[in-house]
C-alpha cells in the first residue's frame, strides 16, 4: 500500500482564466501535524484544499506527498486521501448506513459493518442509522460527513470549515477527533474561521491572504488577535 | 479494486436513490408519453399514421427524455458535490463514466418498456414483429445516444447554463444515431419489410457504439481534472 509521512507544496500556483488564486504557496507538512489554514472568504483556502485533494492541477509548482505526486501515483495515493467539503459529500436520499457503506465499498474496505458501525458511534447516529439523511440536521449531517472522510482512516485529512453547524457537544468530539488523528500520525489541513475553536488543537497556523501564503507569527496573544494583526496590516498595505 | 464491481457500485447507487426519489423515472416517462400522444394526434388521421412516423416519434421521445434523463443524473451529483467525492475515491475513473452510464441507460429502458407499446398501439406499428431486431436497435441507439451524453452531462455539471448547452451539444454528434436508429426502426415497420436494411443501421449502431464509448472512456479522466 502506498503510503507517506509529509506533504510539500513548493510555489504551488493557480490561476481561473486571468484571476490569480493561489500565487507561489509553499508549505510543508509532517505527518502528526496539524495545520489551521487561516485566511478571510476569497482568500484560496478551498483552492489549496482541492489542489491537495488532486481535484484540481497547479498551473505551476508542484505538490509532492512523500516521494509520490499527484500525476503518477494516482489512485493508491487517492486512497491515503480524505477530505471533508463544505458540501459535505454525502447523497441526501440513502441513510447513513448506506452512505458511509457505498463509500466504504468504493474504497475497498474490509470488515465494512464493523467500520460502519464504529463511524456511526463517534458520529452519534447509531440510533438514526437508517433514516434518509435528507431529515437530518447540518449538524448531523456533518458529523455524518466527518465519519465518510474519516472511514478509511486516511493519511492526509482535508477538512474545511468541519465546525460549521456543529453544537458544543459535537464541536468538542470534533477537537478529541483532531487530538487522536495527531497520534495516529494523520497529516491535518484544516481551515477554518473558527478560530477560537482550533486554537489548543493545532500545531500551527498559515494564513492565505489574496492568495499568497504567510506563517502566522507566534506571539503572547491569542490566535484571533495574530490573526487580525496580519490582516489588519494587509490592509494597510493593499491601502498604501 | 475490481473495475466491473466498481462500475455496479455507482449503477447500483444510482438505483436506489432513482428507487426512493423515483424523480427521474416520473419526469421522463411523463414526458415521453406526452411527447408520443402529442405526436399520434398530428399524425394519425383516420386511424392511419403517416408513413415512417411511428420510427421518428419513437426516437424523438427517447432522444428528449432521455436529454432529461441525463441532465437530472449529474444534477443530483453536483447538489451535495458528491461528484467530487467519487473524484477523489481509488476507484478507476473510466468505472465511474460505465456507472453512471450503465444507470442511465437502464432508466432509459425502463421509459421504453411503456413508450414501446405505447407507440405501437397509437400508429399501429408492428414493433413486436421483429421483436429481437427492434429490441437490438433500441438498446445499440440508447447506448449510443447515453454514452455521448454522460460524458457531455458529466463535463457541464460545473456549467452555469448546463441545461441548455446540454442538448445543444449533444444532438448534433448524436444525430448518427438517432438516424440510424429512425431508419432501422421505419424499415422494420414498412409495409414491404426489409430485414436486411434493419440489420444494416443495426450493425452500423453497435460500430457507433463501440465509436463513442472508447472515446468517452478514453477522455473522461483528463475533461474531469480541472
Amino acid at each position: 500500500m502506498l503510503d507517506f509521512t509529509s506533504l510539500t507544496l513548493t510555489d504551488v500556483t493557480r490561476n481561473f482564466g486571468r484571476r490569480r488564486a493561489l500565487h507561489r504557496v509553499s508549505l510543508r507538512a509532517a505527518a502528526g501535524e496539524i495545520i489551521a489554514l487561516l485566511g478571510p472568504n476569497g482568500a484560496g483556502k478551498s483552492t489549496l484544499l482541492s489542489i491537495v485533494a488532486t481535484l484540481l492541477v497547479p498551473t505551476s509548482g508542484t505538490v509532492r506527498y512523500g516521494d509520490h505526486d499527484a500525476a503518477h501515483a494516482g489512485a493508491p495515493l487517492r486512497a491515503r486521501l480524505g477530505l471533508l467539503g463544505h458540501d459535505l459529500y454525502i447523497y441526501p436520499e440513502l441513510s447513513p448506513a448506506e452512505n458511509l457503506r457505498f463509500f466504504a465499498k468504493v474504497y475497498g474496505l474490509d470488515g465494512v459493518e464493523r467500520r460502519i458501525s464504529a463511524a456511526l458511534e463517534h458520529a452519534g447516529l447509531s440510533h438514526r442509522r437508517d433514516d434518509p439523511v435528507s431529515g437530518f440536521s447540518r449538524g448531523m449531517r456533518q458529523r455524518l460527513a466527518l465519519e465518510r472522510a474519516l472511514l478509511h482512516a486516511p493519511r492526509l485529512v482535508l477538512l474545511d470549515e468541519p465546525f460549521t453547524g456543529l453544537d458544543d457537544t459535537a464541536t468538542h468530539a470534533l477537537r478529541q477527533r483532531l487530538a487522536m488523528l495527531r497520534e495516529t500520525g494523520s497529516i491535518v489541513l484544516v481551515t477554518t474561521h473558527d478560530v477560537e475553536t482550533i486554537e489548543g488543537v493545532i500545531d500551527r497556523a498559515v494564513m492565505l491572504h489574496n492568495g499568497a501564503l504567510a506563517e502566522l507569527p507566534a506571539g503572547t496573544g491569542s490566535l484571533r488577535d495574530r490573526y487580525r494583526a496580519v490582516i489588519a496590516r494587509g490592509a494597510e498595505s493593499s491601502a498604501r | 479494486m475490481n473495475f466491473v464491481r466498481t462500475v455496479w457500485l455507482v449503477t447500483r447507487k444510482d438505483l436506489l436513490i432513482e428507487a426512493r426519489s423515483k424523480e427521474i423515472l416520473f419526469t421522463t416517462l411523463f414526458f415521453a408519453i406526452s411527447c408520443v400522444l402529442v405526436f399520434a394526434f398530428g399524425f394519425v388521421r383516420e386511424g392511419r399514421a403517416l408513413e415512417d412516423a411511428a420510427a421518428a416519434i419513437l426516437w424523438i421521445a427517447i432522444a428528449f427524455s432521455g436529454t432529461l434523463a441525463l441532465g437530472r443524473a449529474f444534477e443530483r451529483e453536483r447538489q451535495s458535490e458528491t461528484l467530487r467525492a467519487l473524484m477523489i475515491a481509488p476507484m478507476p475513473r473510466p468505472a465511474l463514466y460505465l456507472g453512471k452510464l450503465l444507470g442511465v441507460v437502464l432508466l432509459l429502458a425502463a421509459v421504453e418498456v411503456v413508450i414501446v407499446p405505447l407507440v405501437s398501439l397509437m400508429f399501429e406499428a408492428p414493433l413486436f414483429e421483429h421483436g429481437w431486431l427492434t429490441l437490438g436497435l433500441l438498446a445499440t441507439g440508447t447506448i449510443g445516444f447515453a454514452a455521448v451524453g454522460t460524458l457531455f452531462a458529466a463535463m457541464l455539471v460545473r456549467a452555469r447554463s448546463r441545461d441548455v448547452l446540454l442538448p445543444v451539444l449533444l444532438y448534433p454528434i448524436t444525430i448518427p444515431v438517432i438516424i440510424a436508429g429512425v431508419r432501422g426502426t421505419a424499415a422494420l415497420l414498412q409495409a414491404d419489410v426489409d430485414v436486411s436494411m434493419a440489420r444494416l443501421w443495426l450493425s452500423m449502431l453497435v460500430f457507433f457504439d463501440a465509436v463513442f464509448v472508447t472515446l468517452a472512456l478514453w477522455t473522461f479522466e483528463p475533461v474531469m481534472t480541472e
